[in-house]
């Protein structure tokens, strides 16, 4: 409202808590008790909520499109995997070193990444995604090629929490991390830098003319995104100890952008509610031909792109009445 | 005497065959009111780009107080106190002003790479934002969105995101372009105002808003330097007459 | 020794003129309008499609050739009128959503009525032998294919350099406000630009089925390969996209031939380290 006075009042409230918030966490572990046939779900859900997410960083927050993002997940899921089948089976260092080294592939590539924009971009992501592909598809002798890896074996969580057969450690784990992820997202958009990355969305030619290295800052958006993209490709592997080659696949990275579209970008949560509807559909209808289903996720697009262009939750925030920000 | 704020020796720029900078040179003193002046496509704003690195001249030497500048990226010439304005709105339409100036001021203080601590702790940037905001008189509107701002007010916040800069060196590109001249002069009463520390040069048609409001004047035709002076010794020219006054005034 | 290379050379040029008829036509919209269309490839599907139905009705090879380009480019148009031109003024996001999901549909579609098995095709069969000279084979069908592709390639420029309508595609992919203020109507021109070249693309896909057969897969296979030759080439230039479609074709086939442990491997490698090299292709502007 324009009767705000006061400027600290005004972005103190942009970044409250808000109720639904509490209520949404709440109700991500309803399934505990809900349905806890459908634990394993719930967790890959969770997981691919957490690479949503990431990608939410670079694509919705600081408007950079790649069609490459697997290449981060699959690597994380592969080093994770890779460690685990090495012997070292402890799951948190596991998922933190898959997480460092996709960070340090995301720095490098990076360095290519932000030099580039519109369809010079879109082929150098995918050139980046289609590349690791190749290489672990040539390496069968380290990834197990294309029958995946195999004799992933993981030690109980912390020293006593056992990856049961019904999926609690494994969802009760992969939340945990989705929760940790979000808050570390929201502090981040929320802080100077976030700022910064909303600005070069807006308008990169205006950057530099306020002092912004924008170059530097995308640079770093693109490790972190990278990095979380890293750690829910480790969770995947530990949870279901197994690792394809579809995690590094085209397919991956566009399918988590219509996942994320569908969800709404650019607003934290909609890569976790675009994860929610995309994987549930998928279960429900998972007895169709993928060909048609490949014809509901098209027609979803088109029909996202005319009519919903802010996604799922973005039309729900028109819908509801708005939240007074004066308060 | 002090070192000229900022000076420019024979920057030459084309593109290809087109000649738009031939042997440039300009001297600002500290604290100087200067204006800019001359015919549409006479080089102003490829002048203004080149000073400020949006361009690379093909040679030529640019000075910001005693430092050569010439090899330096945009963002650094800001940092060491030298912005700008842009003759087209190049703003961040989903920011509200207060944001986008907040940024600025963040960028200036070095914090704007800082991602683990929540914008609202930085309130002195906050309160510094907010000020240069109420100052051009647009606090009232700063929690809006930027692209629901009225045209005048968006050429406002222009100048307020080059403030938060705290430039020595400020380069106006038509800072009224496109407003009702009635609000024109209001905002060059707002540039008027501005602390004297600040070196000043602006671009603008309307001769009277020029000779009322500058020390001085550079007249620039075809890429090249034609005459500086005084704002009578300008309106006396001959030649200044013949290839501006004399035609329409945004010819 | 000799004869392998020369072979190779030979296979991998006719491959990149393939590539040739399936890209041209994206690079000029692309360059025209920076329009992402990546439902290109399902116009190329869509020919395919229609010169293996008319083969099934009986039709000769030839015959169906012309109908490829036709029902291509008007289905192009088509979606151009009523779907594409929404998003010109849009995010690149939305171009790739709008157009990857138009794909996702085709694939859908193409499996709905013909299966998701490989089509066959039934050539003449004066197309399926060889010409041998200097004890090395020619197939006859790749000689057509490389006639085909150069008659088009020479009918394009010709046409871009000496006619009127030339002119004004060229105006509007070199600057489109300027053609529009020399009273270009970009907007026509676009579309008829869009036109013939989803129609070449269709006369690509028709052509390709006997080189790299047909299933509904061929949109996103030929999607990539396609998108590589107009980043490589640059956007709007058909010197460009011819070099880059040949640079492609020779390479996939020299690598298939010489180090096929590698696969692709070195076709994306170079992608990424030209597109580095020089980010709007080899003859994009800027
Ligand atoms: N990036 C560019 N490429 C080619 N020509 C340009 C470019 N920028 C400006 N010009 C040309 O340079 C000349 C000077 O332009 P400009 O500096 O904008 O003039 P002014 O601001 O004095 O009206 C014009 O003829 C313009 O068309
Ligand atoms: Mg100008």
């Amino acid at each position: 409202m324009a009767g705000v006075a006061d400027p600290h009042q005004y972005l103190a409230a942009k970044q409250r808590w808000a109720p639904i918030e509490v209520a949404f966490w709440l109700a991500m572990l309803l399934p505990f008790v809900l349905v806890p046939t459908y634990l394993p779900l719930a967790s890959q859900i969770a997981i691919t909520a957490i690479f949503a997410v990431s990608l939410d960083l670079i694509l919705g927050y600081a408007g950079l499109v790649s069609l490459g993002h697997a290449a981060y997940f699959g690597l994380g899921a592969y080093t994770a995997g890779l460690i685990a089948k090495a012997g070292w089976g402890e799951p948190f260092s596991g998922l933190l070193i898959g997480g460092a080294a996709a960070g340090l592939f995301g720095h490098l590539t990076g360095y290519i990444v932000v030099r580039v924009r519109h369809l010079a971009l879109i082929m150098i992501t995918l050139g980046i995604g289609l590349l690791l592909y190749e290489v672990a598809n040539r390496a069968s002798w380290l990834t197990g090629g294309n029958d995946g890896l195999q004799g992933v074996a993981m030690w109980p969580l912390f020293g006593s929490f056992d990856f049961d057969l019904y999926g609690y450690t494994a969802y009760a784990y992969s939340l945990a991390v989705l929760f940790a992820v979000v808050l570390a997202a929201r502090r981040l958009v929320h802080s100077p830098f976030g700022l910064s990355l909303r600005a070069i969305r807006e308008n990169e030619r205006r950057m530099p003319a306020i002092g912004a290295p924008s170059r530097a800052r995308l640079r770093t958006i693109y490790t972190i995104a990278a990095t979380i993209a890293g750690i829910g490709g480790a969770l995947l592997a530990q949870t279901t100890q197994f690792v394809s080659l579809g995690a590094l696949s085209f397919e991956r990275s566009a399918e988590l952008i219509v996942i994320l579209v569908i969800g709404g970008t650019g607003r934290l949560y909609g890569g976790v509610v675009g994860a929610i509807v995309y994987m549930v559909a998928r279960d429900r209808l998972s007895g169709m031909n993928p060909q048609y289903w490949y014809f509901w996720i098209g027609l979803m697009l088109i029909g996202v792109v005319l009519f919903l262009p802010n996604g799922i939750l973005g039309g729900l925030a028109t819908l509801l009445p708005r939240r007074s920000r004066a308060s | 005497m002090t070192a000229p704020a900022l000076r420019t020796t024979g920057l030459h720029k084309s593109f290809g065959s087109l000649v738009v900078a031939q042997d440039v040179a300009i001297s600002l003193p500290q604290g100087a009111r200067y204006a800019l002046i001359g015919p549409n496509g006479a080089g102003k704003t490829t002048l203004i780009n080149l000073i400020t690195g949006a361009l690379r001249p093909d040679s030529g030497e640019i000075l910001l107080g005693e430092e050569a500048i010439t090899a330096l990226e945009p963002d650094s010439r800001v940092k060491r106190g030298l912005a700008r304005t842009f003759q087209i709105n190049t703003l961040f339409p989903d920011l509200s002003p207060l944001e986008a100036v907040t940024l600025a001021v963040c960028e200036r203080l070095g914090v704007a790479n800082v991602w683990w601590r929540r914008l609202v702790g930085f309130r002195d940037a906050v309160d510094e934002a907010y000020d240069i905001l109420a100052s051009l008189n647009i606090g009232a509107v700063c929690y809006r969105a930027t692209r629901e701002l009225a045209y005048g007010q968006q050429r406002l916040l222009e100048i307020a995101l080059a403030l938060a800069t705290k430039p020595k060196v400020l380069l106006l590109d038509e800072p009224a372009a496109g407003v009702p001249r009635q609000q024109g002069g209001e905002l060059f009463e707002a540039i008027a105002n501005l602390s004297s520390d600040i070196t000043v040069l602006f671009i603008e048609h309307d001769m009277e808003v020029v000779f009322r409001f500058a020390s001085r004047v550079i007249v620039m035709v075809g890429g090249r330097l034609l005459v500086e002076g005084t704002s009578s010794e300008i309106a006396a020219d001959q030649r200044v007459r013949e290839v501006y006054l004399g035609r329409s005034r945004h010819g | 020794m000799i004869a392998p290379a020369v072979g190779v050379l030979f296979d991998g040029f006719a491959y990149g003129m393939l590539l040739f008829l399936l890209s041209v036509g994206l690079s000029v919209t692309l360059g025209m309008m920076n329009f992402v269309n990546l439902a290109h490839g399902s116009f190329a599907m869509v020919g395919a499609y229609v010169a293996v139905s008319l083969m099934g009705l009986g039709w000769p090879f030839f015959a169906t050739l012309p109908c490829a380009f036709l029902v291509a480019g008007v289905i192009s148009v088509g979606f151009e009128r009523t779907l594409f031109r929404r998003v010109y003024r849009a995010s690149d996001l939305q171009q790739v959503l709008l157009t990857i999901g138009l794909a996702f549909i085709s694939v859908a579609a193409a499996a709905w009525f013909y299966g998701t098995m490989q089509q066959p095709v039934r050539l003449p069969v004066y197309l399926r032998t060889y010409a041998t000279f200097m004890g090395i084979n020619f197939s006859i069908y790749r000689l057509f294919l490389i006639a085909v592709a150069l008659a088009v390639t020479g009918l394009l420029v010709g046409a871009l350099d000496y006619t009127r309508f030339g002119a004004q595609v060229r105006a509007a992919v070199d600057n489109q406000r300027m053609a529009q203020g020399l009273g270009v109507d970009v907007d026509t021109v676009f579309a008829i630009t869009f036109a013939l070249g989803s129609g070449l693309a269709g006369l690509g896909g028709a052509l390709a089925i006997e080189i790299v057969g047909l299933d509904p897969n061929f949109t996103f296979t030929y999607l990539i390969y396609v998108l590589i030759v107009v980043a490589v080439g640059g956007l709007g230039s058909i010197r460009g996209s011819l070099l880059a479609a040949i640079l492609l074709g020779v390479s996939d086939a020299a690598g298939k031939y010489y180090v096929p442990t590698l696969g692709a491997f070195l076709i994306y490698l170079v992608m990424v380290s030209l597109l580095l090299w020089r980010p709007s292709g080899l003859f994009g502007r800027r």
